[in-house]
């Protein structure tokens, strides 16, 4: 809290509502996919992100960074709900996709992870072959009928993710047996095979190595055409390579969201300067 | 410490080394001798006693011999003693005595002396310097290495006794018989019109049934056993598996002589009375009995080796499998479960040596009829089973019959041998795929 309080105090007389307000431009005319509104999450006792409110543009790529433990994997969790897998978890307040609430009683968890996909810190290809790997979402949501129909789905989407020349000889091959770049690049094309809106990265990058990041980060870019990605990174010179908007977490709250450049340049807020200058985090 | 002024540091050693070096000093070469005294001093004082026994008694054949020297003893302790007392015998009988005495005299006194000679040896070589704590850790080092020999020597002895037998057998039986025989019928015909005595030794009926009951045990263990297994990984609650787990894990502390009447006395008459009423003729004896509660013995086995290898699925299979979409039941069915299938398969591996080794259920509810079928409503029985009616009452050493008990073990031992081989190694390549 004292940190908080200490980058507000300048600006003189705000009242503690609007302490905890987030500065930068954390909404959006338009083209918005996701709406994040007053998002609150408790892990039992503790909360661990206070009144997050924050607009994902459409086709964009949206970072968060921020020190660890600042919330930002649990806020981007959120979005397709993967909070509900943690007993102790609970999350309050509104989060729109395409002006739809998520946590409505009518929204069914399975067709909103098929609308939002994921792909995680650590690679986690399924002990299955890389063509099952693929293939796995679109059975489990019944999208191809026939087995022409799902072979040229799972070309498409390796492709997509820039794998296909290197594993089209060896689609029987286990996923597990692939370097751990490809690995991500796999989970990557088994996200998009169900043809999301949204692909949800946490740290897509942190467990590889430099080139394959760099063929990752690539991926991403093109991605952003057909996809709006939100993605969780460490790395602030990534963030600032590939994203369009970043958002700077610290201690469950957001505290600066800006269209990237300026945030690197020109952040608004101390703590989002400290941070960014490498003074802590 | 009183040679280094209280510094520990100048000590090679810390402190307490020197003391369990001076003890081991002390205790160990008295152990060693009282080993060695209680191996070897029956055997040395029986041959002084027999080398002072007089010329004309002296060449024996080994039978009479040992017959010779249990009359000894036996006159020593004062013991009924076949036949007369000979003076020679009786002389004998005194040397003997006089032996054991001097014998159980000398003990303790050579334990005592070589006791104090490791006190004195040990207090004049502790020294500063002395390398006490190398010396004990090699002591600590070759008593494990001991114990561990002792298991592994009497797996061996047990092996050869069973090998070196089978092969006393396979001269009298030939071994494409035995192996290949469609007839088991161990009994020996004493006269030459004996009934039922045809002395065939044919495994292969012992072997189909003890397939035959494995299987269904097998296929009532792995579907219930791995059900459980899933529910309490996935779906029970921490409440409900602190105390299912438990549970049933008492199923496997039950002896098999308690499932072995459970089978022959509930289970056996109810298969019986549920194949008569759909019009079944179905032995009171049956294969479906045996293996129907042998398979409710498996399922603690399997779902509990289940059970740790579904929590060994890394989370991150879950994660990704939810994010996809699936629901709870899709990821333990299309991911979670075929992720842990090695594991499981060398569960059910072990389960099925177990099945083939189990016994007791078996002779209860399966008879002992060696019949060749397929058909799970008649009376099979296994290769432990026959082992058991083999061995059971009085028989000679050197029959056919009785020799056959050791080549079905051999048999037995190296089948489960060779599952418990292929489980472990299908375990460990699963375990490498994860850590």
């Amino acid at each position: 809290m004292s940190v908080i309080d200490a980058g507000i105090r300048p600006d003189g007389a705000r009242d503690a509502r609007e302490t905890d307000a987030t500065v930068g431009k954390p909404f959006l005319e338009k083209k918005v996919t996701l709406r994040a509104r007053n998002v609150n999450v408790f892990y039992g006792e503790k909360q661990a992100l206070f009144d997050v409110s924050i607009d994902i543009g459409k086709h964009e790529v949206t970072a968060f960074i921020g020190p660890s433990g600042c919330g930002k994997s649990t806020f981007l969790r959120c979005f397709n709900r993967m909070n509900d897998t943690i007993d102790s978890c609970r999350v309050r307040g509104e989060i729109l996709l395409d002006d739809e609430d998520i946590h409505d009683p009518k929204m069914d968890v399975v067709p909103l992870r098929a609308r939002v996909g994921m792909v995680f810190q650590k690679p986690n290809p399924f002990p299955k072959s890389i063509y099952e790997n693929i293939a796995y979402g679109p059975r489990l949501h019944g999208l191809v009928s026939g087995k022409s129909e799902l072979d040229a789905l799972v070309e498409k989407s390796l492709s997509r993710a820039g794998l296909w020349n290197e594993v089209k000889e060896r689609l029987d091959e286990p996923g597990t047996g692939l370097s751990g770049g490809q690995q991500q690049r796999l989970c990557i094309a088994r996200a998009i095979a169900i043809n999301p809106e949204v692909i949800l990265m946490d740290e897509p990058c942190s467990a590889l190595d430099p080139i394959a990041t760099a063929r990752v980060e690539e991926l991403i870019d093109e991605l952003r055409r057909k996809y709006t990605i939100v993605m969780v990174t460490h790395s602030m010179q990534q963030a600032a390579r590939v994203s369009q908007r970043t958002a700077y977490f610290h201690l469950g709250r957001l505290i600066e969201v800006d269209k990237t450049d300026r945030i690197f340049t020109n952040p608004s807020h101390e703590l989002t300067e400290a941070y960014i200058t490498g003074r802590f985090g | 410490m009183g040679m280094v002024s209280g510094d520990c540091r100048r000590l090679h050693s810390l402190p307490r080394y020197y003391g369990y070096y001076v003890a081991m000093l002390t205790a160990l070469p008295a152990i060693l001798l009282l080993a060695l005294w209680i191996s070897l001093d029956q055997s040395l004082i029986t041959h002084l006693v027999m080398a002072s026994l007089p010329q004309s008694m002296q060449p024996l054949p080994p039978s009479e011999q040992s017959l010779l020297i249990n009359d000894i003893r036996n006159l020593a302790t004062g013991n009924i003693t076949s036949g007369e007392i000979s003076p020679a015998l009786q002389a004998a009988a005194d040397h003997y005595r006089h032996l054991m005495h001097l014998s159980r005299l000398l003990l303790p006194t050579a334990l005592f002396l070589l006791a104090i000679g490791g006190i004195a040896l040990g207090l004049k070589v502790i020294h500063p310097d002395r390398r006490a704590r190398p010396a004990v850790e090699r002591v600590i080092r070759w008593g494990l290495i001991l114990s561990a020999s002792i298991a592994i020597l009497t797996t061996l002895g047990i092996v050869l006794s069973v090998l070196f037998e089978a092969l006393r057998f396979f001269q009298k039986v030939p071994l494409a018989d035995f192996l290949f025989g469609l007839e088991w019928s161990p009994q020996i015909a004493i006269r030459e019109d004996q009934v039922g005595a045809s002395g065939a030794f044919g495994v292969i009926p012992l072997f189909a049934g003890t397939l035959l009951i494995a299987t269904i045990a097998l296929s009532v263990a792995v579907p219930i056993g791995l059900l459980s297994a899933i529910y309490l990984a996935e779906f029970a609650t921490p409440r409900v598996r602190t105390w299912v787990k438990p549970l049933l894990e008492i199923l496997a502390g039950i002896p098999t002589v308690v499932y072995g009447f459970f089978a022959a006395l509930v289970v056996a008459p109810l298969v019986r009375a549920a194949g008569e009423s759909i019009g079944l003729e179905v032995s009171s004896e049956s294969a479906l009995a045996a293996g129907l509660v042998m398979g409710i013995m498996l399922i603690p086995f399997i779902s509990s080796l289940s059970d740790d290898v579904i929590n060994a699925v890394p989370g991150a299979m879950w994660d990704g499998s939810l994010a996809m979409g699936a629901t709870h039941a899709e990821t333990i069915f299309r991911v979670i479960v075929p992720a842990a299938l090695p594991g499981i398969v060398g569960g059910v591996l072990l389960a099925a040596s177990r099945a083939i080794g189990e016994t007791m259920i078996v002779v209860m509810a399966a008879g002992v009829g060696a019949n060749l079928t397929a058909n799970p409503l008649e009376s099979v029985t296994t290769i432990t089973v026959q082992i058991v009616t083999l061995l059971v009452g009085d028989q000679e050493f050197d029959s056919p019959k009785t020799l056959a008990a050791f080549a079905l073990g051999l048999v037995l031992f190296i089948a489960t041998l060779l599952l418990n081989v292929l489980a472990l190694y299908v375990v460990r390549r699963y375990r490498e795929a994860y850590d």
